[in-house]
């Protein structure tokens, strides 16, 4: 191993997030930014996402997955950002010194901040306890959208497609584009997650879909044969296919959160941060799809560059080390609160917003409570997956002494 | 691979982790060996999926061929791994008491370890266990330590047997399911899907299938397989932190119980369930079981509530009606029976190998000539506590990111005698895909590298532009 390498900003991942908060740092005049990608090219999930929309709002142009993310690489190299490729985080360590993983073997890494940026990935298989055979051809859109854009293989011919979130829909699109013809959506919930009409899409190009139905078993010796579904009226139906495509339910890729001397948020599968996107050790920040999921790339473009300016001003030495904070209680109703604390003093830029999301659908209030006070209100229907905002500057109306805040949503009726 | 030709002096029937010991020992005897595996790789039955744990045999019934087994295959997986780079994570293991039930048994266990010569055993209190174990549920009443007990990688350690076997003139063949045979003149002729294959001697080491191998090629068989499954959950390697020992729980009569234990690649494993059932091909998982098992962990571990899950996976292992191995002699039918090798088989499998060569022995005139300067193959280290080919350059690029898996150790993993025959050869030799995102980031990446060389690949043809 060599002596360690210095930099002002390290960030871990490079896709919108990650660039975004580069370029943000660089038009700071922050001198050297150096970013860190496993892969072998810059751009992150956009990169393997061959259709559009993407870029609208920060390039004003739109662009499919591939194009966005070449232009995001582009917009780094013009703003003299470091981006080495190839290039593995192994451990995070107190004060900002990381390990890496190159070809050409390991080295360490000494910088002032590092803004952790590593996205978000889709649950497998394992994780939501799929019962069966374990045979190839179980997947996630991730992978097969890699596999089609990139390597251009087909994991499948005729997929059961499971989930109806927004990426359920772009795996549709990826199968068409690839001649592969999914045998059925399935979607645990009796509608899809989806906002409509893209949930009608699926059906639009004739894929039976089914609410309320669950993948109970998978078949195959070497390579799926056959699932199981219960369907929505407890009816069981065997159903032949060459794969399982399991869409979306999301979680951040905190592995390295997870084994490092950092918070780790069980709601959001993140890291814990304030309002400044500071992580429990201040040389650490974090920003896009690491902090809950999911977002769209343009959303996370934003945090990046929302980050990326906060960094910048820390190192001018304009962020005030918090001296005290009030945890933000996750109350009922709600499966997920970022950033999950906010550091006194505030001020601003910050992130601005509290992101929520929901447990389950319902219509009722949203409120903030600072004990019994209620310092923020708000009627609303909520779904899951669903973006949910509660201002910041509601939760700063709290007391002097509050250490905690509350946000619960109060269902008033069963959705 | 080419066809096997000439007469062996053995053919060994069965590609897991016995035959492979088998074929190493015959091997290093100077026998002619032939090993026959029906799957496309070897690993691919019962020792395909265990609990990795290397033995001390202090609760094996005493006197039994088992412990003798065990003991002699600890010793000598002990004498040779380091020369073949085998790992060993040395974290003892805790027979922990939930309730007064299991309190009282404890001592009982503990004259059983010291009857086979585990020594070195010693009842904790409480209070000791949970210094040793911090993170243990505060509800144990006691535990009994067995330092001896400890973690291996359970596919590296055969692959080196079998290795060790090919590079003293042992031959492989997969896909080669034994489906008839004679013996004539002193000689078994065997038909494969791969041809007619000629030995003196038959070794039936064909673990899940042991019973139908025997009544194929003898006509009958003294025993009966009772596939008996076991569910296992990994947890993801934050777990690690939150065990040192392997934690045991007072056993019954049928099954060791639930295990929970660090794995050598980092993790932390519970199971295995028990279940009997008809089928010996299907390994399936099913959620109530997972869940269940998830929930025994978090009972005993309560922080590993939030841990996520990284791996499920079942097994099956080659139970039968007693729990005594099914070891047998036919000198005059030239055939040796290493049936019904349960959960124990890993640790015993040197030892099974040593008593095999014993009974072949009884055969008479086989007037081997034992190497005398072995070869030992140096295997690719995958133990996340040992150095691993990710930090040494000129690896390519680390393909599989959540077990840092290296273009290189896929490659390599590809080619000579004893390639991965198929995805799961691939997984159980690298670990590419077999970390938290179980492929998510990888596995597209692999399904080009591994492009024509499975029967059945990872990737159905290719996507047109």
């Amino acid at each position: 191993m060599t002596e360690p390498f210095e930099t002002d900003v390290a960030i871990v991942g490079g896709g919108p997030a990650g660039i975004a908060a580069a370029l943000a740092l660089r038009h700071h005049g922050v001198a050297r930014v150096t970013i860190l990608e496993r892969e072998n090219e810059a751009g992150g999930v956009p990169r393997h996402c061959g259709h559009p929309p993407f870029g609208l709002r920060e390039f004003g142009r739109i662009l499919s997955g591939p194009a966005y993310a070449a232009r995001l690489r582009l917009e780094a190299a013009g703003a003299g950002v470091e981006i080495r490729t190839s290039t593995s985080v192994t451990a995070l360590h107190p004060g900002g010194r990381l390990d890496l993983a190159t070809p050409d073997g390991t080295a360490e890494l000494d910088a002032r901040r590092v803004i952790l940026a590593t996205g978000v990935r889709e649950m497998p298989r394992s994780a939501r306890l799929i019962a069966g055979d374990r045979p190839v051809g179980v997947l996630n859109t991730g992978t097969l959208q890699h596999a089609i854009y990139i390597e251009r293989l087909k994991p499948f011919r005729r997929p059961l497609i499971v989930g109806t979130e927004l990426v359920s829909l772009s795996a549709v699109l990826t199968c068409r584009k690839a001649g592969i013809r999914p045998v059925a959506v399935v979607e645990a919930a009796s509608r899809p997650t989806a906002r409509w009409p893209l949930a009608l899409f699926p059906r639009l190009l004739g894929i039976p879909m089914h609410y309320g139905a669950e993948l109970v078993d998978i078949r195959g010796r070497s390579r799926v044969e056959a699932v199981t579904l219960r369907l929505a009226d407890g009816t069981t139906r065997d159903v032949d296919c060459d794969g399982v495509l399991l869409t979306g339910r999301f979680v951040p890729e905190s592995a390295l959160v997870r084994l490092s001397h950092l918070d780790v948020d069980m709601g959001s599968g993140g890291p814990s941060i304030d309002q400044f996107g500071r992580c429990s050790d201040p040389a650490y920040f974090a920003a896009g799809n690491l902090l809950r999921p999911v977002e769209t790339a343009g959303w996370s473009f934003r945090e990046g560059t929302r980050i990326g300016g906060i960094v910048a001003d820390d190192l001018d030495g304009h962020l005030a080390p918090a001296r005290r904070s009030i945890r933000i209680a996750r109350g009922e109703g709600l499966k997920l609160a970022v950033p999950q604390r906010i550091a006194l003093p505030s001020a601003e830029p910050s992130l601005g917003w509290i992101q929520l999301r929901a447990a389950a659908a319902g219509t009722g209030v949203l409120s903030v409570r600072d004990g019994s006070t209620i310092l923020w209100e708000k009627r609303l229907s909520i779904l899951p997956e669903r973006r949910i905002l509660v201002p910041l500057a509601a939760l700063l109306k709290a007391g002097e002494r509050t250490d905690t805040v509350e946000i619960r949503f109060t269902s008033d009726k069963v959705d | 691979m080419k066809s096997q030709s000439g007469l062996f002096d053995v053919a060994i029937i069965g590609g897991g982790v016995v035959g492979c010991a088998v074929a190493r020992r015959f091997a290093l005897d100077g026998a002619r060996v032939l090993l026959l595996e029906r799957a496309s790789d070897i690993l691919s039955g019962a020792s395909k999926a265990n609990s990795a744990l290397l033995h001390t045999g202090f609760d094996a019934p005493t006197g039994s061929l088992e412990l003798a087994c065990m003991q002699a295959g600890y010793r000598e997986y002990c004498e040779i791994r380091e020369r073949m780079n085998l790992p060993l994570l040395e974290t003892g293991a805790m027979v922990v008491a939930w309730n007064e039930a299991d309190l009282v048994r404890l001592d009982g266990i503990k004259a059983q370890a010291r009857a086979n010569g585990v020594d070195d055993v010693h009842l904790m209190e409480p209070d000791e266990a949970l210094t040793r174990e911090p993170h243990l549920a505060k509800s144990l009443r006691g535990a009994l330590l067995v330092p001896g007990e400890h973690v291996i990688d359970p596919w590296s350690a055969p692959l080196a047997y079998l290795k060790q076997a090919v590079a003293h003139g042992a031959e492989v063949l997969c896909n080669a399911e034994v489906l008839s045979g004679h013996l004539n003149a002193g000689v078994w002729t065997l038909e494969t899907p791969r041809g007619a294959v000629q030995a003196k001697a038959v070794i039936n080491c064909a673990g899940l299938f042991g019973d139908e191998v025997e009544t194929r090629l003898l006509g009958q068989s003294d025993f009966t397989i009772l596939p008996r499954k076991g569910q296992f959950v990994v947890f993801d390697k934050a777990a690690s932190a939150l065990l040192t020992s392997i934690i045991l729980p007072v056993p019954n009569e049928r099954t060791k119980g639930v295990v929970l234990a660090r794995t050598i690649f980092g993790n932390v494993l519970v199971g295995p369930t028990a279940e009997e059932q008809l089928d010996r091909n299907r390994t399936d998982v099913r959620q109530e079981a997972l869940r269940e098992l998830v929930a025994k962990a978090v009972e005993m571990v309560p922080a590993l509530a939030d841990v996520p899950v990284t791996a499920i996976y079942a097994g099956l292992r080659p139970a039968t009606d007693r729990k005594e191995y099914r070891v047998s002699s036919k000198p005059d039918q030239r055939w040796i029976t290493l049936g019904g090798i349960r959960s124990t088989g890993l640790t015993a499998a040197l030892g099974i190998a040593r008593h095999a060569a014993s009974l072949h022995a009884g055969f008479g005139e086989s007037g081997f000539r034992p190497v005398a300067d072995p070869v030992w193959p140096f295997m690719p280290n995958l133990a996340e506590h040992c150095e691993r080919d990710w930090q040494a350059d000129g690896h390519g690029e680390i393909v599989c990111h959540c077990e840092l898996v290296t273009r290189r150790e896929i490659e390599q993993a590809l080619e000579g005698p004893l390639a991965a025959g198929d995805v799961g050869g691939l997984k159980r030799r690298t670990r590419a895909g077999m970390g938290r995102c179980q492929g998510f980031y990888c596995q597209a990446r692999i399904a080009a590298l591994t492009e024509g060389k499975f029967a059945e690949p990872l990737a159905v043809e290719k996507a047109d532009d």
